[in-house]
């Protein structure tokens, strides 16, 4: 119980320090906020329950105030602006990466983590995302979709550096990977 | 850490924090029922006007958290540009700005342990389901007191990449770093467990 209280606190935390720590710089060049790496570490590493309370945790206490998303925005306006979506679909996306995690226990973690990213953090996700910017911007799907294209490929690559950071985890603290350890 | 609670005392400090959300609820629900730009711009000058109150210092502060949403509204522009309906482009724009604006004038006039209150007070009910409030208020503290320390060790990190590697900070840090959060995880797990536990 405490542990599991800890690590959902912890990645809660994570989620928070990997939009705090200023850009990474990919290989060929292109910036990267991590926060959204960090929600589908949540569901990689701490499953689907586990996993979807610390985007949850993380969530909540945006809303009350703390400065927590990239670019230290955070407080209730974040439930009416535009990127309400994604900020909603946080819980959902982990919990749904910790679930398709959850599922392929016999592909290796690499693998698992990668696809499970893929499908929550970044299909799951974006879903949310879409609906959100067609509620408040009023356009149809095909042109919330269209605004939201450009950041697809970066996301994508978040998922497979989610799938590499995942592997990595499972080497160095295997008894932490509680999507592989019921 | 800092929270987004403005430093100029306004009298809105004061009033209960469920009232504030209450209004704002109701605010929120009358500001999507009405359809008319003139009625969106009255919106509009009254969320302008209720910024201006507390002086000019508390103004410039609520503009400057509104500075995210121009992207959105270059958008917008053009897109209503483009298709030729001016009077739906605006409702759209003064409706979003007067939705964030009021909703960020209810965070820059409650403190976070307002707020906080207000979630516990929210998650009694789950009583029912047998989940208790007290691990729920332990997570929320140890998020607000590990938030500042990961950024810290992160940074820490991030100095001794840079010490020892030419090439620039790379994502293969970001595996020391969850590592980081989980050992912090365990220890503090250890530590709750040798205090008596949850």
């Amino acid at each position: 119980m405490e542990r599991s209280l800890t690590l959902v606190a912890l990645f809660a935390a994570l989620i928070a320090a990997l939009g705090l720590v200023p850009k990474l710089t990919l290989g060929f060049g292109v910036p990267i906020t991590a926060q959204s790496l960090g929600v589908m570490l949540c569901g990689t590493v701490l499953g689907a329950k586990r996993g979807g309370l610390a985007a949850l945790l993380f969530a909540v206490l945006v809303l009350a105030g703390l400065p927590l998303l990239a670019g230290g925005r955070g407080g209730l306006g974040v439930l009416t602006g535009p990127t309400v979506g994604f900020f909603v679909g946080f819980p959902v996306a982990a919990f749904a990466t910790g679930f398709f995690m959850e599922q392929m226990q016999r592909m290796s973690v690499a693998w698992a983590a990668a696809i499970a990213s893929l499908l929550g953090g970044v299909l799951v996700l974006y879903s949310f995302g879409i609906v959100g910017m067609m509620m408040i911007l009023q356009k149809g799907p095909v042109e919330a979709a269209l605004l939201v294209t450009a950041f697809i490929p970066g996301d994508i690559v978040k998922a497979v550096l989610a799938g590499l950071i995942t592997a990595g985890l499972m080497r160095a603290r295997p008894a932490a990977i509680l999507s592989r350890n019921g | 850490m800092i929270s987004l609670t403005s430093p100029v005392e306004t009298r809105a400090h004061h009033w209960p924090a469920g009232l504030k959300l209450a209004l704002l609820s109701g605010a929120t629900v009358a500001l999507f029922a009405v359809e008319t730009v003139l009625g969106q711009a009255l919106f509009f000058a009254t969320m302008v006007a209720l910024y201006a109150l507390p002086g000019s210092g508390f103004l410039r502060a609520g503009i400057d958290r509104l500075r995210m949403l121009w992207p959105f509204l270059v958008l917008i522009a053009l897109w209503h540009l483009a298709i030729g309906e001016l009077a739906a482009g605006a409702l759209i724009a003064l409706r979003m700005v007067t939705a964030v604006g009021l909703a960020n004038l209810v965070t820059m006039t409650t403190k976070l342990s307002d707020m906080l209150r207000v979630i516990e007070r929210l998650c009694a009910p789950l009583r029912i389901f047998g989940v208790r409030p007290e691990p729920i208020a332990l997570a929320m503290a140890l998020v607000v007191r590990f938030v500042p320390v990961l950024s810290g060790k992160g940074h820490l990190l991030v100095m001794a990449w840079r010490a020892r590697a030419a090439r620039r900070v790379g994502w293969r840090i970001l595996l020391p770093f969850a590592v980081i959060a989980i050992d912090d995880a365990e220890h503090v797990a250890e530590a709750l467990r040798a205090r008596g536990g949850l």
